[in-house]
């Protein structure tokens, strides 16, 4: 219902000339256009009832940000996403927030991954000094997700005198204009925003923290399995637009007097990528009726999803361009534009190797 | 067959090395090296460098002023100087028009344009795509009317890489709207600043400009900037495609990107260690070493059929298809060797004069943006679809 509502929005009030507007603006998306989003209920969606949300199952979820690839929104529902996941584990005061979230007005972002993390959950270098009535973080936090645009941050930190042990990650909520904040916004190659953050004696007091101390890691595995389904998502969003678009283009685009569609080497690879497409779209169903299974049943699809995303959408991305030739590399065109989110993809939450790994790892499907 | 160089291909790969070590300017390396935009002002003092010790036209006959190096001579030259980090050369004039002129223009276009090529008073580009000419190049549109000792051009080009540098293109025209498309083409040879010429940038899916679309509206050309006989520009063409297939492999290229990747993945860090040593990332780059040592004696095998005077077949087309596909493979790990710091995109921090802090890694800004923009090997040049075209007609007897 939301997911359909969100699909006639990008239909209509969604062209990629928009898009490329509120990529190119200052903020990096409109404001008034995830005022909207907000009141149509699609930030809602993402979240459970008991968080003042819509919906927040892994259809749910998968559903909305189908609709999100599709338009290549821009507006920040991912970070938001991110940072209402952890709040949603947090105080009632937290959980007022996701609220505001909720309703446009407040943005969040997850300030979890660092300069030499990799893809590594666990590596977390950031620490919180324990004062009489709070704590003091320092460290710095790398591609933090429309972190240029957040009033707060969640961020993860090691509390200091405890040993650099995954059990030790705790997760603190910051407001992004405290002292000792410093970010610095670029864009990304795909036309997203993303900042990397310096923490600086940045002082918080005891109740910034989200959940328990030590909670932190088990947190962040639950809001990076609902980021990475939401990507995935996503990217069959960006698969279907990129594939509707090529199909098209082999259908009217003429050489040597026939429809270029007619040759059947090009039937073949169309072939391919739409039975990808399928294969992808079943590893977005597996993933989300897994998403609040036990952790390692969650995991298992969850990575099983993501290898498969990076692996078959870049080959459904550069296929997309090259069946268009030419054209297909244009900025003007929007196929380019579709096949670079499909392929940065694979750099948020762990790329095809790191997810085979995991898999391997976690053993046998649950 | 012999996979050794003879001692004198020996002495001039050193000779070529202590060339690039001594001559090739280092800001022009570390440009090529972090993937910096290049300048024309860069391309053009490259050119002149290499001019300055014939190493420029060194494929040319004697003739015309080269050093006519043979093909295993070419081979070395390129991958002495991409292992140096040279700017590849500007190939319009100098590879593409030059050996047409060569062999089919008039002794005064001889004369007139070669010099001007190896000196660098010219910037040539090509004038080939239509929009509805792609990979059907010989149902090209834009015509060439007589009239008098002139040639009224009318029509637009595109995908023309550099023609916001140039000075002049050369272009297939229609001269003829009768029998087989083909017999209607003219190889012609246009001054950009006639009046009626317009070049219009084609901005890339990364942002960059490096093509354009040219038009052309009642464009005066002497008919002396004919290149050989009207109606004959298909054959012009043609022969240019299949006998430039020095340098088509890229095999240069390859072992440079390659090697720089390396570095790259010495530097990136996973769960405390350098990427390098972690077995997921080394298979794939080991994969991508086992296809580069294959298509390296795989290009010295046709080069040298080449040297030995056997006529160009197919085997320029599989080295295009599975040259292109291997430098962007390599172009893909790299992005992958990023991790997240793939993503960071700053534009302005391409050209010279950025004193910004890197995000990142230092090296990292460019490396996505090359990832996509190398998309176009396989399209440009006769698309690899193109190409197993050729292989399959020219090599099944189906």
């Amino acid at each position: 219902m939301l997911a359909d509502m969100a699909g006639r929005f990008v239909r209509e009030q969604y062209p990629i000339d928009t898009r490329h507007e509120h990529a190119a603006a200052e903020l990096g998306f409109s404001r008034e256009s995830w005022a909207e989003m907000a009141e149509l209920g699609l930030i809602g969606a993402l979240f459970r009832e008991e968080n003042g949300g819509f919906g927040g199952t892994g259809f749910d979820i998968a559903l909305m940000f189908e609709e999100i690839g599709r338009g290549l929104v821009v507006e920040p529902f991912l970070a938001n996403l991110l940072g209402g996941t952890a709040l949603a584990h947090g105080s009632d005061s937290q959980k007022e927030i996701v609220e505001a979230v909720i309703g446009g007005e407040t943005l969040l972002a997850f300030a979890h991954g660092e300069p030499t993390g990799r893809y590594d959950l666990a590596h977390v270098h950031t620490t919180a000094k324990p004062t009489a009535d709070g704590y003091v973080l320092n460290g710095n936090k790398s591609v933090v997700i429309s972190g240029d645009s957040a009033d707060f941050l969640v961020v993860s930190a090691l509390i200091e005198g405890d040993q650099p042990n995954e059990e030790d990650v705790t997760l603190f909520l910051v407001p992004a204009d405290q002292d000792g904040v410093h970010r610095r916004g670029y864009p990304t190659i795909d036309g997203y925003r993303a900042a990397e953050i310096a923490l600086k004696d940045v002082v918080v007091p005891a109740d910034a923290m989200i959940g328990a101390k030590g909670q932190g890691l088990s947190i962040v595995h639950d809001v990076v399995a609902r980021g990475t389904l939401a990507v995935c998502a996503e990217a069959l969003g960006a698969i279907d637009a990129a594939i509707d678009l090529t199909l098209e283009y082999l259908k009217t685009r003429k050489q040597f007097g026939v429809p270029i569609g007619k040759f059947q080497a090009l039937q073949h690879r169309m072939a391919d990528m739409m039975t990808e497409r399928e294969q992808i779209r079943s590893g977005v169903i597996n993933a989300a009726g897994h998403l609040d299974a036990t952790a390692g049943e969650r995991d298992w699809h969850i990575s099983a999803l993501k290898n498969l995303v990076g692996r078959s959408g870049r080959m459904i991305a550069e296929e997309s361009i090259q069946m268009h030739g030419g054209i297909g590399m244009t900025w003007e065109y929007a196929v380019g534009h579709y096949a670079k989110r499909i392929v940065m993809i694979d750099h948020l939450f762990g790329d095809v190797d790191y997810h085979l790994e995991r898999i391997i790892k976690l053993g046998k499907a649950a | 067959m012999d996979l050794n160089y003879t001692a004198e291909e020996l002495a001039f790969q050193q000779e070529v090395r202590a060339f690039m070590e001594e001559k090739l300017p280092k800001r022009l390396a570390d440009k090529v090296k972090h993937h910096k935009r290049l300048t024309k002002e860069d391309m053009v003092e490259w050119h002149a460098i290499l001019n300055s010790a014939g190493y420029l036209t060194g494929h040319w006959p004697k003739a015309f002023g080269g050093l006519e190096w043979n093909a295993i001579e070419r081979t070395i030259f390129d991958e002495e100087m991409t292992a140096a980090n040279g700017p590849r050369q500007v190939p319009f004039g100098l590879n593409m028009l030059a050996p047409v002129l060569m062999a089919f223009g008039s002794p005064e276009q001889q004369q007139y344009y070669l010099p001007r090529i190896a000196d660098g008073q010219d910037f040539w580009c090509q004038g080939y795509s239509e929009p509805g000419a792609g990979s059907d190049l010989a149902s090209l549109k834009m015509t060439a009317q007589r009239d008098g000792d002139h040639y009224v051009l009318n029509g637009q080009k595109t995908w023309t890489t550099l023609g916001q540098y140039a000075n002049k293109i050369f272009c297939l025209v229609r001269t003829n709207k009768e029998g087989k498309p083909q017999e209607g083409i003219s190889f012609i040879l246009v001054d950009m600043d006639t009046p009626g010429v317009e070049v219009r940038p084609i901005i890339l899916l990364e942002g960059t400009h490096e093509v354009n679309e040219v038009w052309f509206t009642d464009v005066r050309v002497p008919v002396e900037n004919l290149v050989g006989e009207e109606n004959k520009g298909w054959t012009y063409a043609k022969y240019l495609l299949v006998h430039e297939r020095s340098g088509i492999a890229g095999v240069g290229a390859a072992m440079a990107g390659l090697s720089y990747l390396r570095e790259i993945a010495q530097d990136q860090q996973k769960d405390g260690k350098p990427l390098l040593e972690d077995p997921f990332f080394a298979a794939r780059l080991s994969e991508i070493e086992i296809d580069l040592a294959a298509m390296r004696t795989t290009n010295l095998r046709i080069t040298q059929a080449d040297n030995d005077g056997a006529p160009p077949g197919p085997e320029t087309s599989m080295l295009k298809v599975k040259g292109t596909v291997l430098r962007q493979s390599i172009n893909d790990l790299t992005r992958r060797a990023l991790g997240p710091y793939a993503m960071p995109f700053v534009s302005e921090a391409l050209d010279a004069g950025y004193n910004e802090e890197p995000i990142g890694p230092d090296y990292a800004n460019p490396i996505a943006g090359d990832y996509f923009n190398h998309r176009k090997t396989s399209i440009y040049g006769g698309s690899n679809e193109v190409q197993r075209n050729i292989i399959s007609k020219m090599m099944m007897g189906l």
